[in-house]
């Protein structure tokens, strides 16, 4: 279908933006990568009376090392990402995920930001961002902020953005000597939404231990979903391949159906990904010179 | 109504200045505006791929980019890639493979398959597949586009022929 | 090189192109983004109409009010039902030859009743198509819910809400087969094996949705439509009729088509109602559907539940197979094709493989708020070849006989013909043996069992699926003419030698990137002993082309190739004819080679048809006063032997189940097809693919989902999954060649072949895969999710 009207600017700076958005408030759309908006108003889901367009912006695309965090500005793409060296010596994590978002032809345009703002929990960059410990970076007429990734995602399509703000950039903490990750989605074909995913990062210990883990699924509930007891009973039992199916049998999260997949499947296919992730990451710990 | 915005790009090589709507996709301005048929409509929600152009040399869904959006900007369709000779491995090799029957994905496969063969030549089968599985075609059930691809790898590498006709 | 023809029906000796792979001239345009498409089209004072369809499945239009939306910027009118009324008449989907069927009368646009999501009620017609969808969501309009039959298995129960009240029930068409001894033969077996299988409503899905561009000149009171279609006369008799045109006064051209698969072989009524606006509106209206519509107005097909069961002797001897076959269709039957063709086909085709004397089948169609269902690639064949091949190899189980020795045994076998079977399907000549033998080497069959064997010790479950079939092509008039629709059955074909020395072919057969056109010029190139880039081809034009019936049904190469064949034998004696009048020589001392005429004997050089051709059109003065040379020849042929010339193929799958998450892989996938001459082995070679991709799309991923108000709850590209080129395997595919006798080309059709069996294997693979387990997995598309229930690792939480 054709979009609906909307007006239309260019944004010069970021206090322009602002001010548009004060002036537009509900009827405003931020427009960053526009792969996901654009199908949005193609099928006439959403009449927004003006389009902020911020790729103008250069500030926002910038990809650097600021302290301990790799700091990845709004409009970087996911294909940037894909094929940054920079992403992959300092959070090889995201490297490894880049390549599961949709197609190269969304992800030649398509943003990390965009991503985060719209919190598709069956998108992988939310998930991945909650898992590495991220900050979003979010700016408004009132200045910066930095709200923590288990903090930002609230509901489906809901972030803790306010009214008025966007976001500016992404800290992701530097990978450590130590940081070990597996990441896997089930997918019918290639580049579609997933059925389930998961991912699990945490720091390898001698004693076989994986410690600080964070484990989030992705296509399970409204928001990036934590898998809290089975974190913690990684602090206190050893990871090891045999032990991955208990560990599994312990997850405690309640997803919800979808079109295709009841939430007992859902259950059932998110179990049997953390198995496998757990297996994976049991052999990394084996082998550590391979963490 | 809302105003037309201009924009000043080019196009298959030519320098076009003009307005467009802001709500006017890429594709739709082409087609419509400027009259290059190439680009297709498939589906207009980023999916199919028939729609794939390249905006400054790399592959986009141009039912996904407003033209407002493109001013400074080169876009190229299958035509004028096709025209300066860009394609032409790709295309012999698609003609010998027959790996096209309707033509309509034809274009975004062409330029996806460029996109592989530019970035990534090393790809094995299976990342030729997964590379292309964001183009749909309903005719060819992939196998011809992939070997067509393949031929066209095989033979930059200098290797001995990789893409077996089954 | 074309000797003096004793008779008729002669191919050419030397063959430089029947029978070779050669790439298709009319694909370099393509290759380049210059095929022209409906939507390229831009006529002067074009204008763009977009439909407003029902919401809803069932209900009735109380108000209606398009004041604010005939007000938006660009709009030239809105339209309903009685606007057009007097322009366009209505019809009924129903032919004489399926005894007892019912469907009423249906309107381009609906006058009041709507009875299915997506139904065209109301026409914007703008300047622009962003205008027309602009002003239709000014539309002031309401309407009451209707009680709405949205389960066929429901449809037919006495207290089920009627469609159509005036018909009684929901029932469209029933029918039986009863040959044999059904009862006493069930009754007396030593193994019956039941089963029932059921198949998910699915659709298209071509690449260029539906596209009509109709141009009414009002001067002339002709019309011309461009239209995305695969049988331009068939559409160029209705619109004639329905808007009570002379049949001369319209012109219908299919130029390139972007996928049809006999989606488009069908009328639409939202292409009347564009077609009758150009007539009330005396300007080109252009209507290009987008694809959210289409997936609520675009043919549906396949929604089927078949209870099959079949009876064997103990040491593996099928006697009997019976079917009940349940399909829910749409609230119309399709016009004119009708929507009783696929389940009259699943009734026919059912066991066809296989020798045995009894059958019975039963098939109800039933109506439903849905789309309207009909013919779509495979028609029928995809579901008989399932149940048929699911129920075999159930019964092969049983028996604990491997699944290809028990086919061996079972099927027809290549020295048993013509015969005709238990259906009453009539067969000239089948392969099955060859095609079984060649398919075990080909897959290295016991290799495959060895490293399913090996595999399933590391808990790897791999399954190999067979999947014999038959399949219908080239038909007769048996088809729809005995039912009283317009639709051609013959082709013709008209061979023309142009003054430049060019051949040009003219065909009422077209294509939508099948390679047809590519295959006349081997065919006209061979018989004529031309070099083929002097042959040019045009198909798709009621004004230029002979009648014809157009692409349905696997009759391109059958028929269509035939006409041409036989028009190229009639020109190529015409020019010896004409060589001899001018060299006072006789027929049979003179052949055709390569553009020239040559003497048999010694090869000796007489005339190049070039000058032949100069001669004929520009100096007649130089030719004896008592011969007129005549450098064109058309010739029409149908196929009246049989009902159809079946063809019969067998497919066979590999996939690994990963039975923990239900995901199945397909490793690869192997096609002997028996499809008689191969004209074009690799035109039909990616047919063959193309259509086993389509068929896995319908045992894996497609399917319309609707909720229980028949709503469509899936209808994006985003969630119908259509097969993409990651999942596919590669598909190998050898031929075995029984060539038909009922024409001198001997060439029978393929496009269908890969959607018949490919189903059938894939599921049957999935089984075999998963039979350690002792499960089964018998509803299609096979989700993960089905898996896992089969397995017992989910419970099943909907159907």
């Amino acid at each position: 279908m054709k979009a609906p009207e909307f007006d239309y600017v260019r944004a010069r700076s970021l206090e322009e933006v602002f001010s548009l958005l004060d002036e537009y408030g509900d009827e405003a759309r931020i427009l960053a990568g526009g792969q996901t908006l654009l199908a949005t108003l193609n099928m006439r889901l959403s009449e927004p009376q003006i389009l902020v367009d911020i790729g103008g912006l250069s500030a926002l695309k910038q990809v650097s090392v600021v302290g301990d965090a790799l700091r990845i500005g709004t409009m970087v793409t996911h294909a940037e990402i894909e094929d940054s060296a920079v992403v992959r010596k300092h959070a090889p994590l995201l490297s490894e995920v880049a390549p599961f978002v949709a197609h190269r032809a969304i992800r030649n345009l398509g943003t990390l930001g965009g991503s985060i703002a719209f919190a598709d929990p069956a998108a992988e960059w939310p998930c991945i961002l909650v898992a590495m410990r991220g900050v979003v970076i979010a700016q408004g007429v009132e200045g910066q902020r930095r709200i923590l990734a288990d903090e930002f995602f609230i509901d489906l399509y809901t972030t803790a953005l306010r009214p008025g703000e966007i976001i500016v950039a992404l800290d992701i903490p530097l990978s450590g000597p130590n940081s070990i990750y597996a990441f896997d989605e089930l997918t019918r074909r290639h580049g579609d939404y997933a059925i389930v995913g998961a991912v699990i990062t945490g720091e390898a210990s001698k004693e076989g231990f994986l410690k600080d883990a964070r484990i989030v699924f992705l296509g399970t509930g409204n928001t990036p979903d934590r898998a809290h007891a089975v974190e913690q009973q990684l602090e206190t039992t050893p990871l090891t391949r045999a032990a991955a199916a208990t560990f599994a049998r312990a997850l405690d999260i309640t997803p919800g159906g979808d079109l295709y997949n009841s939430a007992e499947t859902k259950l059932h296919l998110a179990r049997v990904t953390l198995e496998r992730l757990l297996a994976k990451l049991a052999q990394k710990l084996e082998v550590p010179e391979h963490g | 109504m809302v105003e037309r915005q201009p924009i000043r790009l080019v196009v298959n090589g030519k320098s076009v200045t003009t307005t467009v709507e802001p709500r006017m996709h890429l594709i739709d301005f082409l087609r419509d505006e400027l009259q290059i048929k190439g680009a297709r409509v498939g589906c207009e929600h980023g999916v199919c791929g028939a729609c794939t152009v390249r905006l400054n040399g790399q592959m986009v869904r141009g039912c996904l980019v407003l033209a407002v959006r493109t001013t400074n900007c080169t876009v190229e369709t299958l035509e004028g890639a096709s025209d300066r000779g860009d394609l032409a491995a790709l295309q012999a090799a698609f003609h010998a493979r027959n790996a096209l029957q309707c033509g309509f994905c034809t274009a975004g496969m062409l330029l996806a398959a460029a996109e592989l063969v530019a970035t990534r030549p090393d790809s094995s089968r299976e990342e030729i597949r997964e590379f292309m599985s964001g183009n749909y075609c309903r005719c060819t059930g992939y196998q011809a586009i992939i070997d067509a691809i393949e031929d066209v790898l095989s033979a930059r590498s200098g290797s001995v022929a990789g893409g077996k006709k089954c | 090189m074309l000797t003096p023809l004793k008779s008729e029906q002669r191919i050419a000796d030397e063959l430089r192109y029947i029978g070779a792979p050669v790439p298709r001239p009319n694909a370099l345009r393509l290759l380049q983004g210059r095929g022209v498409y409906v939507d390229d089209i831009v006529l002067p004072r074009m204008a763009h109409v977009v439909y407003w369809r029902s919401p809803i499945a069932h209900g009735r239009i109380t108000s209606f009010d398009a004041s604010f939306a005939t007000m938006m910027p660009g709009v030239i009118g809105v339209f309903g039902a009685e606007d057009i009324a007097d322009i366009c008449t209505p019809w009924v989907g129903t032919l004489a030859h399926l005894p007892g069927m019912k469907s009423p009368p249906q309107y381009p646009l609906a006058p009041g009743h709507l009875c299915w999501q997506g139904e065209p009620v109301f026409a914007v017609v703008a300047e622009t198509r962003h205008q027309a969808e602009d002003a239709l969501a000014y539309l002031r309009i309401e309407w009451d819910e209707l009680p709405v039959v949205a389960n066929m298995e429901r449809a037919l129960d006495p207290d089920s809400p009627l469609i159509h009240p005036e018909l009684g029930d929901n029932l469209c068409l029933t029918r039986t087969i009863d040959n044999g001894a059904v009862d006493a033969t069930f009754a007396s077996a030593d193994v019956v094996v039941e089963e029932s299988y059921r198949f998910g409503r699915h659709t298209g899905v071509t690449m260029e949705t539906r596209s009509v561009l109709a141009d009414f000149n009002a001067a002339e009171h002709t019309l011309t439509v461009y239209h995305s279609h695969q049988a331009p006369h068939m559409m160029q008799d209705l619109y004639s009729r329905h808007l009570n045109l002379p049949e001369a006064s319209v012109r219908v051209i299919c130029k390139d088509v972007g996928g049809s698969f006999g989606i488009k072989v069908h009328s639409y009524p939202d292409d009347f109602a564009t077609v009758a606006l150009s007539k009330l509106l005396k300007r080109p209206i252009k209507f290009i559907a987008d694809r959210l519509e289409s997936f609520v107005s675009d043919v549906h097909a396949r929604d089927h539940l078949v209870k099959a069961r079949l009876a064997a002797t103990k040491d593996g001897r099928i006697l009997a197979f019976e079917i009940d076959d349940l399909t829910g269709v749409g609230p119309y039957s399709v016009y004119p094709r009708t929507s009783g063709i696929e389940g009259n086909q699943v009734l026919n085709i059912t066991g066809g493989p296989y020798q045995h004397a009894n059958y019975r089948a039963r098939l109800r169609v039933v109506f439903q708020n849905k789309p309207p269902m009909s013919q779509y690639r495979g028609v029928g064949h995809p579901i008989a070849c399932a149940v048929t091949e699911g129920i075999v190899d159930l019964a092969a189980s049983t028996l604990g006989i491997d699944p290809l020795v028990f086919r061996k045994m079972n099927v027809m076998h290549d020295d048993a013909y013509p015969r005709t079977g238990a259906s009453g399907i009539k067969l000239e000549g089948l392969s099955h043996d060859a095609c079984l033998s060649r398919i075990e080497r080909m897959a290295d069959y016991d290799g495959l069992r060895d490293e399913q064997r090996r595999l399933r010790g590391d808990s790897v479950y791999r399954g190999i699926g067979i999947a014999a079939m038959v399949e219908l092509t080239n038909p007769g008039p048996a088809f729809y003419g005995i039912g009283g629709a317009r639709i051609a059955a013959q082709d013709g074909a008209t061979v023309r030698l142009d003054a430049g020395g060019g051949i040009t072919v003219m065909v009422s057969v077209g294509e939508q990137g099948q390679g047809s056109e590519t295959i006349f010029a081997q065919i006209a190139a061979d018989t004529l002993s031309m070099p083929i880039g002097r042959v040019r081809v045009i198909t798709g034009d009621t004004s230029v082309t002979p009648y014809g019936g157009g692409t349905w049904a696997s009759r391109g190469a059958g028929i269509g190739g035939e006409a041409v064949l036989q028009a190229s034998n009639a020109l190529g004696m015409q020019l010896i004819e004409f060589a001899c009048a001018v060299h006072q020589r006789s027929p049979e001392g003179l052949k055709l080679f390569n553009g020239q005429v040559m003497d048999v004997e010694n090869s000796a050089f007489l005339s190049d048809l070039k000058d032949l051709a100069s001669q004929a059109y520009f100096r007649p003065d130089t030719l004896p006063r008592d011969f007129q040379p005549e450098l064109s020849a058309t010739r029409h042929y149908s196929q009246r032997d049989y009902p159809f010339v079946f063809t019969n193929g067998v497919h066979v799958s590999y996939v690994e189940v990963d039975v923990d998450t239900g995901m199945v892989k397909l490793l690869k996938h192997w096609v002997v097809e028996d499809c008689g001459r191969v004209i074009n082995p690799m035109l039909v070679d990616e047919q063959i693919r193309g259509a086993v991709v389509q068929g896995i799309g319908g045992v894996l991923f497609e399917e319309c989902l609707y909720d229980e108000a028949g709503l469509l709850k899936n209808g994006s590209m985003a969630d119908y999954l259509v097969p993409m080129a990651a999942e596919m395997p590669d598909i190998e595919i050898a031929h075995i060649e029984t060539r038909t006798k009922t024409s001198a080309l001997g060439a029978k059709g393929a496009g269908e072949a890969g959607s018949a069996g490919a189903p059938a294997a894939v599921m049957n693979a999935i089984n075999d895969a998963l039979a350690p387990f002792h499960a089964r997995v018998t509803s299609q598309p096979i989700t993960p999710e089905k898996i896992l229930v089969a397995l017992g690792k989910v419970k099943p939480g909907r159907v």
